[in-house]
């Protein structure tokens, strides 16, 4: 959609009205291809050499058990799934799936519903909507370490703004990030913040290529905004929605920056997440553990490509209807 | 027309996104408060709202300490940008108006590519650069932020690409321009706009990358500012003055960005996300 600003006319070349040049087929198709090869070809070795390879690498990680001495020498002994069936049988794995499913939920749930809401908002047009919705923008825009940090020290148990704002209203002082009972509420809340800009701006895009006539015909209906959108807003943002929401999914179950920063996973695995789990097993601590670490981070793209696929099934389906 | 349908709008719709723009921004906010504190007032309860006796230590802090990891952000980023359109561009012309064989099947390799965790690609990166030795050095973290972008650089290519018409790119044939002078001297002038908006999320994303500096290059000589700051959390708890001012400087470029090149920003966000 607005991906792409409509293809430039601009200047068009001044032969181009010369004549319609007939089809040339002089050019065998073998020709054309080898073209077509050669500038896809920086692409193809990139993939090879910085997807595929360390892809690869990291499944022959989580098969032989990498200690950090048969790291360095190269001679890790071949485990076969041994470590995906002691990932399996960890206490932290029960924990950590739950608490990826929470995060990752909850996290989407509420993007979406704050984003489309301000969404709805935005797109009734004001005075200043334009330089608002660009304001709003700004927290996907720092570095995630800014945000995070930030989020902590607003979080502080003594220092706190959150707290002292509770505090004028009588609430007693909330350990947010130390306490097991809120950590991962804490970092779900920082989440959502970070997330809100991408909804709104995917589904205020959805919202611009539903036509304006629909509306006034609804309200010659005389249907209010309320009727309006639940019979015409949501039900013709119904494809966007599906999309946001899957991406959503996607990129939430990978954050380990927010929750990294914020909790480092804890306190214990309260807030530990798969991402975080892998992460933490991988360079957390001062003994990296890397076999078991790849195994949880292979099973996150597992977990990753079933969403994937399905928001590519998706896609296709819009792009045909 | 539009000056009288704007006089029609209430102004309380004005009002409540002020006030909802307020509520979302405020974590910024604070964070500027914060690095305008006096270290004597950080832990004052209730805490100072507004920095009514602001100091500079905290930026002072900043410049003297931080300088070199700025400048090493800035090398990463601007090297992620030039290594992400020297593959993406060609690329996304050969996808988009050479009809590559097997196209549809990169295509998709590239939309999953982008689904995979940076955790397992950090890892696997590791074993990668820990045999050849690229650990802990600026080009390796280059390349790493760099996968990043370039599926996502292909893919916004592509899609502009192919909205290129095609007589444009018959006329040059026509002058006897090949391949290659026709992507130099065609395509690439009439995608300025994407290789904006290509560079600009490869600069951005490299610049707050976390991930792939903490993990690749953790014990390097130059380390770039995500990781300055996460030192300076471990380092030093009570100055969260200094902290949050390297935080609001590294937030510049975004803010940079944001008043520049605000439709690129929102060209971007939905690239991939929807199509028609």
């Amino acid at each position: 959609m607005t991906t792409t600003e409509a293809p430039a006319t601009a200047g068009a070349p001044p032969g181009a009205d010369r004549q319609p040049p007939t089809p040339r087929r002089r050019r065998g198709p073998a020709v054309s291809q080898w073209a077509a090869v050669g500038f896809a070809a920086p692409l193809l070795v990139y993939l090879i050499l910085f997807y595929v390879y360390p892809l690869w690498r990291n499944i022959d990680l989580s098969v032989h058990d990498y200690t950090i001495r048969a790291f360095v020498q190269g001679n890790a002994e071949f485990v076969g799934f041994e470590k995906y069936a002691e990932v399996f049988s960890s206490s932290t794995f029960p924990t950590a799936l739950w608490n990826t499913a929470v995060f990752t939920v909850v996290s989407i749930v509420f993007q979406y519903a704050i984003g489309l809401a301000l969404a709805v908002f935005f797109r009734s047009g004001f005075r200043l909507s334009g330089l608002l919705r660009a304001m709003f923008l700004v927290p996907w825009l720092l570095p995630l370490i800014v945000s995070a940090s930030t989020w902590s020290w607003m979080l502080n148990s003594d220092n706190g703004i959150v707290n002292s704002v509770l505090a004028a209203f009588g609430a007693e002082q909330i350990n947010w990030l130390t306490s097991p009972d809120t950590a991962l509420l804490s970092v779900t809340i920082a989440n959502i913040w970070l997330g809100i800009p991408f909804n709104l701006v995917i589904l205020y895009s959805g919202l611009q290529n539903i036509p304006g006539e629909v509306y006034e015909a609804a309200s010659l209906d005389g249907a209010g905004p309320w009727k309006q959108f639940w019979s015409i807003t949501f039900p013709l943002l119904r494809p966007v929605s599906a999309i946001t929401l899957l991406l959503g999914l996607i990129y939430t179950l990978k954050v380990v920056d927010v929750i990294w920063i914020m909790t480092t996973g804890g306190p214990g695995d309260a807030s530990t997440t798969l991402a975080i789990w892998s992460y933490r097993e991988a360079f957390g601590t001062g003994q990296p553990d890397f076999s078991p670490a790849a195994a949880v981070g292979n099973l996150l793209i597992l977990i990753a490509l079933v969403f994937g696929f399905l928001h590519l099934q998706l896609q296709r389906r819009q792009e045909d209807s | 027309m539009t000056g009288r349908r704007l006089a029609q709008k209430p102004w309380w719709k004005t009002a409540l996104g002020l006030v909802l723009t307020a509520f979302m921004l405020f974590p910024v906010y604070w964070m500027v408060n914060v690095s305008l504190t006096q270290t004597s007032d950080l832990r004052s309860d209730p805490p100072h709202w507004f920095p009514l006796h602001p100091t500079f230590e905290g930026y002072t802090a900043v410049f003297q300490q931080q300088l070199p990891a700025l400048g090493t952000s800035l090398l990463v980023g601007l090297g992620c940008v030039a290594l992400t359109v020297v593959i993406a561009a060609p690329a996304g012309y050969a996808l988009a108006l050479l009809n590559l064989r097997g196209g549809r099947t990169l295509n998709f390799l590239l939309l999953v590519a982008q689904m995979i965790p940076a955790v397992v690609m950090a890892m696997g990166f590791y074993a990668v650069y820990n045999s050849l030795g690229l650990l802990n050095t600026v080009g390796g973290l280059i390349i790493a932020d760099s996968t990043v972008a370039v599926p996502f650089g292909v893919l916004l290519y592509t899609a502009f690409m192919s909205g290129i018409p095609r007589e444009l790119l018959q006329a040059a044939r026509v002058d006897g321009a090949g391949a290659w002078r026709t992507f130099r001297s065609v395509v690439l002038p009439v995608s300025r706009n994407s290789t904006l908006t290509v560079s600009l999320f490869a600069f951005l994303w490299a610049w707050s990358d976390f991930i792939f500096a903490s993990t690749l290059n953790r014990n390097g000589e130059l380390i770039p500012i995500t990781l300055g700051i996460y030192n300076y959390i471990g380092n030093n708890t009570t100055q969260w003055n200094a902290i949050m001012a390297t935080a609001v400087v590294a937030s510049v470029p975004a803010a940079i960005l944001l008043v520049v090149a605000q439709r690129y920003v929102a060209a971007g966000v939905t690239a991939g996300a929807v199509k028609d």
